[in-house]
């Protein structure tokens, strides 16, 4: 990787503060680091240049007239092309909404802007954020900035290699089955999938309501803290947007870890992970140890059952999410001699083969004689795997496993095998049925100088403790720069 | 074998998609696998456990509150029509539905 100068929330702050730069030739930096990198990864789909520059405008007439800034005034940020925009074209990564233009902003875009942020475009991600490879978009894979052979991981492996690349300072991702971690694992930067409910859904196309997630990419964990401090809170358009006082991160994230309890589940250390990070993530928690912290020895038995609970699960909500898409009131229309045949041709030629492959899983286990078999089942043992948590959280504060059983894979090595694909969500899917934070951070890399990602999870609402640990942890390997 | 052809194809019909004799397929061979797969949901003894559907209430967060059903201004028709494929306000227009 060529080296460019990294910026941070931070450092940007001290910059603007210091008059070395202005917004406005921040911005411009990052359009052209993006116009010499994106050609060959393919993060970005979209620029939103006029919106970007107004934005940065407004953030150097304040500091000129001297007024506060707001805790992210001029930070350079990305935000996955599955949340809305207004004015800017959003399309899922999908010949469906090829040309779609919101006409409102999701909460969390609007939060991002009200605090100052610059949104420099849209990223590049799995068509409507259904993959674990970035493979699958419409629009062409995403590739790894660490090794361009490789995935950069999935769904939203735009956003992820757009912060590991500093083609931006922070980016949105969404998580339904690990696609905020996995990537941000595969990339090598911290990844955070917070709480269901501490940030608004409004304006999120909808994959699976009871899964979604919209959380931030960074490069230091401090980072994460600003982006998540902005997005989180109650949102009176969604109604699934909890109440849930949030707490001052920066000052929670001081706090010693020591003592901390770190729950190591065995069912996350068995079969089927590559060495290296096996290695990798005991190495960290060795560090994690040093650093005061206690193991607690825990099993989570239903940890087996969550990629097939959440195929069932996730892929019924998106059988009935994705009914919208019918050629009458927004994207793609192939016309039919009846209604019927419009639709059908209209579905038959805007869905990729992946999000054809979940709409007829979904529909089959909603369907008439299925229902109960599967798709109630299902229910219920998401219900057994959130127990599991409860369970280990009576013993342990945090749980410590591998993000993902492998670093990234090569482009093409796993597209003919959806299964094989599947599976490199085993690690991070369960968190998404039981509702709960994450955060994905570095921890090494391989031989082969591909990143590695360590996971911690918390209980609902807990985000502060997984930074307060992430943090040290981050402190003790000097990842953070 | 979970799913057979005539289901794959009965399904496509339930979801409205338009699928090539190729895809269909692909879709059974790829449907059977990852359904038997799914089929190790069936180890557990699920009798006694309640089904989730949510996770805030699996976690007793305080309870979310719909917001107060006030009339507002919602002057956005312009706006929503722009963004379909065929329209004639105050229409979205789609092939014809009743047949004389």
């Amino acid at each position: 990787m060529s080296a460019v100068k990294k910026w941070t929330v931070f450092s940007v702050r001290a910059a603007l503060d210091a008059k070395t730069i202005s917004a406005r030739e921040l911005t411009a930096e990052f359009y052209s680091r993006i116009e010499k990198r994106n050609p060959e990864l393919n993060a970005y789909l979209t620029l939103s240049p006029e919106r970007a520059y107004a934005q940065a405008d407004r953030v150097d007439a304040m500091r000129a007239s001297g007024k506060p800034l707001p805790p992210l005034a001029g930070v350079p940020v990305a935000i996955k092309d599955v949340i809305s925009t207004r004015g800017i074209r959003t399309t899922c990564a999908s010949r469906m909404l090829e040309d779609y233009v919101p006409p409102f902003d999701a909460t969390a875009v609007a939060r991002l802007e009200d605090a100052g942020a610059v949104i420099l475009g849209k990223t590049n991600c799995d068509e409507f954020a259904m993959g674990s490879s970035n493979e699958n978009s419409a629009f062409g894979p995403v590739r790894n900035p660490v090794a361009l052979d490789r995935v950069p991981g999935g769904s939203s492996g735009g956003s992820a290699a757009a912060v590991a690349a500093q083609l931006a300072v922070g980016a949105l991702g969404t998580d339904t089955g690990g696609s905020i971690r996995q990537p941000g694992a595969l990339c090598g930067v911290p990844a955070m999938m917070p709480t269901y409910g501490r940030v608004s859904r409004y304006g999120l196309i909808a994959f699976a309501s009871s899964l979604d997630r919209i959380g931030p990419f960074a490069t230091t964990v401090s980072d994460i803290a600003a982006f998540l401090a902005v997005i989180s809170g109650r949102d009176e358009n969604d109604s699934t947007s909890a109440s849930v006082p949030v707490p001052g991160f920066f000052a929670e994230m001081q706090k010693p870890v020591e003592g901390m309890r770190i729950g190591i589940p065995a069912e996350y250390f068995g079969e089927g992970m590559d060495p290296e990070v096996r290695q990798k993530v005991e190495d960290g928690i060795e560090v994690l140890k040093k650093l005061g912290c206690r193991t607690v020895n825990l099993s989570m038995p239903h940890t087996d059952y969550a990629i097939a609970t959440y195929y069932i699960v996730a892929n019924a909500e998106a059988s009935s999410n994705l009914a919208r898409f019918d050629g009458v009131r927004y994207g793609l229309r192939v016309d039919g001699s009846s209604l019927r045949e419009m639709y059908e041709n209209t579905r038959g030629r805007g869905f990729g083969t992946e999000v054809k492959r979940r709409i007829m899983l979904g529909t089959y286990a909603l369907s008439s004689g299925y229902y109960d078999a599967y798709y109630l089942r299902a229910q219920k043992v998401r219900s057994l795997i959130t127990r599991d948590f409860t369970e280990a959280f009576k013993k342990a504060d945090v749980i410590v496993t591998p993000t993902s059983p492998s670093p990234a894979f090569r482009i093409g090595e796993r597209i003919d095998d959806p299964l094989a694909m599947y599976l490199s969500d085993i690690y991070t899917v369960t968190g998404d049925l039981a509702g709960v934070p994450a955060i994905s951070i570095p921890c090494g890399v391989t031989s082969d100088r591909l990143p590695i990602g360590l996971q911690i999870f918390a209980p609902a609402f807990m985000e502060a403790r997984i930074l307060q640990l992430a943090r040290a942890f981050e402190g003790a390997t000097g990842d953070s720069s | 074998m979970k799913i057979s052809r005539e289901e794959v194809m009965h399904v496509a019909e339930l979801a409205h998609l338009e699928l090539t004799e190729a895809e269909v397929e692909r879709l059974r061979t790829q449907l059977d696998d990852i359904l038997s797969y799914i089929d190790k949901l069936k180890e557990l003894d699920v009798s006694r456990v309640e089904p989730m559907a949510q996770a805030l209430e699996a976690h007793s967060a305080p309870e979310t509150t719909l917001r107060d059903d006030i009339v507002r201004t919602c002057d956005v028709s312009k706006a929503i029509l722009e963004q379909a494929p065929h329209a004639k306000a105050p229409y979205f227009r789609v092939p014809k539905v009743i047949e004389r």
